[in-house]
């Protein structure tokens, strides 16, 4: 499987976990939920963690925890529910989070221009065919009027 | 007014190529319904009864000549020679070609107009004060400002995906004349103890189903914070705002449920954090502001001696004068309403032809300049007295003079059943109906500011909710009734109608508001307005005789 990371396209080395699914070897993503039941245990994993959060998940409850994840997945579970963009421009505005953070799930490869300005750098489409389409799409526009994260 | 630059040109550009691409993407089957429709109202493009309908933008109501020519060519070549103007100060197609709408849009771009989110859960078009500039008892003018918003709502890539609509107005003027309190943002420049100019913001207006007048959530604050409080109060409401539910879903429920305490601390907490990054600076408020100053204005237009001859040797022109002008701030001008609600005339509607003349007449008489009121009529801002008359008879020839303007048969009136999907019941033909039963002008003008709103459903485009007297269509078993209120209104002293009794038949409807009126006329105080009255004795006496026969 690959994705768009950085405005390229490369492999994806990242295996999203269920919630009862075994740790695997490799970098994993949990949900907040597992997060914050199964912090210890994950954090002694040997690979790289990231969180996965969904609209109704709120950024402050792991943002003490930012620092010790490198990938933040946006799991879209409707195009129309914009409190993921909001959620990304928290993560990078307020609280300084660098690492990735990556579109998922059911959004919309129309939205990946507004995704990406609020600080969206990666996109996993559920085709790998879309990965081009969505390449092009994040150079939709050339001018903004409004600042936000890029 | 405000002129794009090559960035302002770019971003539409681009916008229609991004349209054009859903388009094709869509006719080709590679968009699903749900996803080329939420793509496509971001654009102005619903789907009607019986076909597409465009809505495009006109920021803050103000047009060019250039703007206007425009929409009369797209109404000849794309719809069937006409359009209609809307509440939020827009213009609505309702027949044009999906797989033209590309086209449509480029049409658009060439003379810096667009449909960018003018549906959808979205923000929408800033509405603002018809008489911005001109009128005399205004503050500041505030369209700089409705510019400065237009451009932050435009594409905001953060807020485009709202859980539902969402509407900012701006009023400068003692008198507001845009609805302020019914907005989900009202914003109105104020002035504050030290002498300093700012804004006080509202929150939480709204008309539709659930009609309620906007709380005061800032009572003052400074021009450079505009956007950041503007931003603040966007992102709470993103992230908290009811998605479960599309009727709770406007911001005007997430206040009530919240509470205005607790959802003011939620904005300041939030804005805070915010504020100092994105200052408005003093040179772009003045950039802004250099789009907006006064026209070429003669100082001799006071000095005109057939005008006082034209009034007393023509009544119908000297009545028009006084129904359909507006006071002006230069000595020797005059705003002139150019009435969209001729009694045989949809109401808000215009022709193609219309629309060619109105824009040649703009050029000869007031700068080039038309705007659209949320009344749905026309007003040219900066006529020289001395061109009143001829411009008079141009627009008699045009039937655009009927001299009703903020009289009973000026009414907002949404498309309805005859256009709209969503509608339950016709609103046109009854106007039209009411217009008849009406028509003779002494009488209008003896009953003076009466305002009439029309909806053909619950969503209430055409605010019937603050109407003085408002007319609901609903459906009952599959026919049309309609429901009236009493004492509605949008201006200072908003106010939502009550509810006067059951819902009467259509073929009442006209009856029921000839009763209402004469009611008024029999039961008044000296001078005393519809409204006034309404507030004074109740709705009794009026529902006494309107129900008597039933």
């Amino acid at each position: 499987m690959q994705l768009i990371k950085d405005k390229k396209i490369i492999d994806d080395n990242w295996q999203s976990l269920a919630d009862d699914a075994e740790l695997a070897a490799g970098d994993i993503s949990v949900s907040l939920s597992r997060w914050q039941q199964d912090k210890p245990r994950l954090l002694a994993h040997n690979g790289k963690l990231g969180i996965r959060i969904t609209p109704a998940d709120a950024v402050a409850d792991f943002a003490d925890d930012l620092d010790k994840i490198a990938l933040v997945e946006l799991d879209f579970p409707d195009f129309a529910d914009g409190r993921l963009f909001s959620h990304a421009w928290l993560l990078r505005s307020r609280y300084g989070y660098q690492g990735e953070i990556r579109a998922t799930g059911h959004y919309m490869p129309d939205q990946v221009f507004y995704l990406s300005r609020v600080g969206v750098n990666a996109f996993k489409p559920a085709k790998d065919e879309q990965l081009p389409v969505e390449l092009g799409y994040l150079n939709d526009f050339t001018v903004n009027y409004q600042v936000s994260v890029n | 007014m405000y002129q794009y630059n090559e960035i302002d040109q770019t971003l539409v550009n681009e916008r229609v190529a991004q349209f054009r691409r859903q388009t094709e993407k869509f006719l080709k089957g590679e968009l699903t319904d749900d996803q080329f429709r939420a793509l496509r109202l971001r654009n102005g493009l619903y789907v009607q009864t019986h076909a597409p309908m465009l809505r495009v933008a006109i920021p803050y109501g103000l047009l060019s000549s250039a703007q206007v020519r425009k929409l009369a060519h797209i109404a000849r070549t794309y719809d069937k020679n006409y359009c209609h103007f809307t509440t939020r100060q827009n213009v609505q197609y309702n027949w044009p070609k999906l797989e033209q709408v590309p086209d449509i849009l480029a049409e658009l771009a060439t003379v810096q107009m667009h449909a960018i989110q003018t549906s959808g859960n979205c923000m929408r078009n800033t509405t603002s004060d018809h008489l911005a500039g001109v009128c005399v008892d205004e503050l500041e003018d505030p369209r700089p400002y409705c510019e400065i918003i237009r451009q932050w709502t435009t594409l905001h890539p953060e807020f485009d995906y709202l859980p539902r609509k969402f509407k900012i107005a701006v009023s400068g003027a003692a008198h507001d004349r845009a609805a302020t309190q019914f907005h989900d943002i009202g914003v109105h420049l104020v002035k504050n103890d030290m002498g300093d100019i700012g804004f006080r913001i509202l929150v939480g207006g709204g008309l539709g189903r659930t009609p309620i007048i906007g709380s005061v959530i800032r009572p003052f604050i400074e021009k450079k914070h505009l956007l950041s409080y503007l931003e603040a109060i966007l992102r709470i409401y993103n992230l908290f705002g009811r998605r479960d539910n599309k009727y709770k879903a406007r911001i005007k429920i997430l206040v009530k449920e919240t509470g205005l305490e607790k959802f003011t601390e939620m904005v300041e907490a939030e804005w805070q954090q915010i504020k100092d990054g994105m200052e408005l600076s003093d040179e772009r408020i003045e950039a802004i502001k250099g789009h907006f100053t006064l026209p070429d204005y003669a100082a001799d237009a006071a000095d005109d001696a057939n005008f006082g001859q034209h009034l007393q040797d023509n009544p119908a022109f000297a009545t028009w004068y006084k129904q359909n002008t507006a006071a002006h701030k230069m000595p020797g001008y005059r705003a002139v309403f150019l009435s969209l609600k001729a009694p045989d005339a949809p109401p808000g509607d215009t022709t193609d032809t219309q629309l060619d003349t109105v824009a040649d007449l703009a050029d000869q008489f007031s700068f080039g300049e038309v705007r659209v009121t949320h009344r749905q009529n026309l007003v040219f801002a900066d006529v020289k007295q001395a061109g009143l008359f001829a411009l008079w008879q141009q627009l008699v020839a045009l039937n655009l003079a009927t001299p009703n303007i903020g009289t009973a048969t000026d009414m907002i009136c949404c498309p309805g059943l005859d256009f709209c999907s969503l509608a339950n019941a016709s609103s046109i033909g009854i106007a039209k109906e009411i217009n008849e039963a009406l028509d003779d002008m002494d009488y209008l003008h003896d009953i003076g500011d009466v305002k009439i709103n029309m909806s053909g459903c619950m969503n209430g485009c055409a605010h019937q909710s603050v109407g003085h007297i408002g007319i609901l269509g609903v459906d009952k078993k599959g026919t049309e009734w309609y429901q009236l209120t009493l004492g509605g209104s949008s201006e200072n002293e908003a106010a939502i109608g009550e509810r006067l009794g059951p819902a009467v038949a259509k073929n009442e409807v006209t009856q029921a508001v000839a009763t209402i009126l004469a009611v008024y006329v029999k039961q008044r105080l000296e001078d005393e307005s519809f409204l006034d009255m309404v507030k004074r004795v109740g709705i009794t006496p009026f529902k006494e005789q309107v129900y008597a026969t039933h």
